[in-house]
């Protein structure tokens, strides 16, 4: 009788999915917390209205492999560094993924800041859920 | 560099929230480590009192939970809130949304003070398989304990019997009922009121809401007749609530801590706590030891492809030469 419990095998991607600040647009991202759920990830949902420090405050409880931010109240530019300052004072190296509207001039400078990613309102399920994979595999 | 199980336990007993997120994630996924920190947190446990929340999807556990956490912060405790929820049985995958019921009112009670002192709420899903869940939610209960939070908060979903079977396992279990959850015959035949040392009538300003605390009274009538109540000495407290309207009216919320702590004080007294201790830590061996059996069970069962099942042998008669497989000859079970 072998002594350790079996370890779960499946890797379980867990993500935060959140809206920072005053945007009250959460059809979006109630969608891709579906097309995450059938991925097979796990879903932290934490919907309107959240500050860097309780998205910080989350990300360190439930222990998260990414962090997805919907903005659509054109706010990207300030909000998106916010939350990666934040999550840099706080020493968590979490990839950040944003979804929503953003013009195309600012997708190079966000990524150029360090976000990891950028999904737009184009984006397919197989797409949303690859780059949120593929930003965690990056992170690592 | 990879920081090890040792390492995470130690900044976890000093209060540092990420070791104690991380400490979950380890238990959670099960294996050697997980068992690692069985065995580092058992000796160093402060046995934190327990409460289990549970009820119906929509029943509002969550909301009440949320108002209950924060009303226990602002008087200077440090709860813990482990949040299950379904996994999808097609995908695995999981949304988790408890939080977004606690969060709220967590981080107004707690605004402006120190992190440190903060509740700490996990979300844990069932990942689809009972076992991996049993094992799971007494492990981290202890990781809770350890890194100091008290009481700590085990809400599950009352549907299935392992969800009914997490709760239990608490010190308190507290069942949440809505107006709308049937007359008393289904009072009667769900299993999960029978759990329930303090039940919360939620949504008490709807229609109904008398009827279900009078049909909940009669259920309980029932079991002082039957003398289920004179081997527990305890008859469960029956409170209503209205959780969206905490903050308007905070005396249901203190209504509801002040019957739980009630509940626990006849534990103290009566003995019984150190009885459901003994219970709870006979449950999660039993879970290690089925789990264990169920891994070595799957090298012994037949393959598809065997000749026995060919179907001229009963179900029946390759059970019983499995299980004499199983039981190899000379061990102490086999006749």
């Amino acid at each position: 009788m072998s002594d350790a419990s079996a370890p779960d095998t499946t890797v379980r991607h867990r993500v935060i999915l959140a809206k920072l600040g005053l945007d009250g647009h959460d059809r979006g991202i109630r969608v891709v917390a579906r097309i995450l759920r059938d991925a097979g990830m796990e879903v932290i949902y934490l919907g309107l209205r959240q500050t860097t420090d309780s998205i910080v405050a989350a990300a360190e409880e439930e222990d998260v492999d990414a962090i997805g931010l919907s903005m659509h109240n054109a706010g990207h530019m300030t909000l998106a560094p916010d939350m990666l300052a934040a999550l840099e004072a706080a020493e968590l190296s979490i990839p950040l993924i944003v979804g929503g509207i953003v013009p195309d001039e600012d997708l190079q400078p966000l990524l150029d800041r360090g976000v990891a990613c950028v999904l737009g309102p184009g984006a397919s399920a197989e797409e949303v859920a690859n780059s949120v994979r593929s930003a965690i595999a990056g992170a690592r | 560099m990879t920081t090890s199980v040792a390492e995470w336990h130690q900044r976890a007993t000093t209060g540092n929230r990420r070791a104690v997120g991380r400490l979950l994630s380890l238990v959670e996924r099960g294996g050697s480590e997980a068992d690692a920190i069985t065995d580092l947190t058992f000796n160093t446990l402060n046995n934190a009192p327990v409460i289990g929340i549970t009820g119906a999807p929509g029943s509002g556990k969550s909301t009440l939970t949320g108002a209950l956490v924060s009303l226990l912060a602002s008087q200077g405790l440090k709860p813990a809130v482990l949040a299950v929820d379904p996994s999808s049985p097609l995908t695995g995958g999981a949304i988790l949304g408890d939080r977004i019921r606690m969060d709220d009112r967590v981080y107004a009670a707690t605004h402006n003070s120190d992190q440190s002192t903060h509740p700490f709420i996990r979300s844990m899903a069932t990942r689809g398989h009972a076992g991996g869940l049993a094992l799971a939610v007494p492990a981290a209960i202890r990781v809770f304990d350890v890194a100091g939070f008290s009481p700590i908060i085990i809400e599950t979903v009352g549907i299935g019997q392992v969800e009914v079977d997490v709760a239990a396992v608490a010190d308190t279990t507290m069942v949440v009922v809505t107006p709308e959850g049937g007359d008393s015959v289904q009072a009667n035949k769900s299993g999960l009121l029978e759990v329930a040392d303090v039940f919360v009538v939620n949504k008490a300003d709807r229609p109904g809401a008398d009827q279900t605390k009078r049909d909940l009274d009669l259920m309980l009538d029932l079991s002082h007749v039957s003398g289920h109540d004179e081997i527990v000495g305890w008859r469960p407290t029956i409170l209503m609530t209205q959780a969206t309207a905490a903050d308007d009216d905070e005396s249901q919320i203190t209504g509801v801590w002040s019957a739980i702590q009630t509940h626990q004080e006849h534990l103290t007294q009566s003995g019984q706590l150190a009885v459901r201790r003994r219970e709870r830590l006979r449950a999660e061996v039993r879970s290690r030891v089925e789990q264990s059996l169920l891994a070595d069970l799957t090298g012994v069962l037949p393959a598809v492809d065997s000749p026995e099942l060919d179907g001229t042998h009963s179900p029946l008669a390759l059970a019983r030469r499995v299980t004499d497989r199983f039981r190899s000859p000379g061990s102490p079970q086999s006749k």
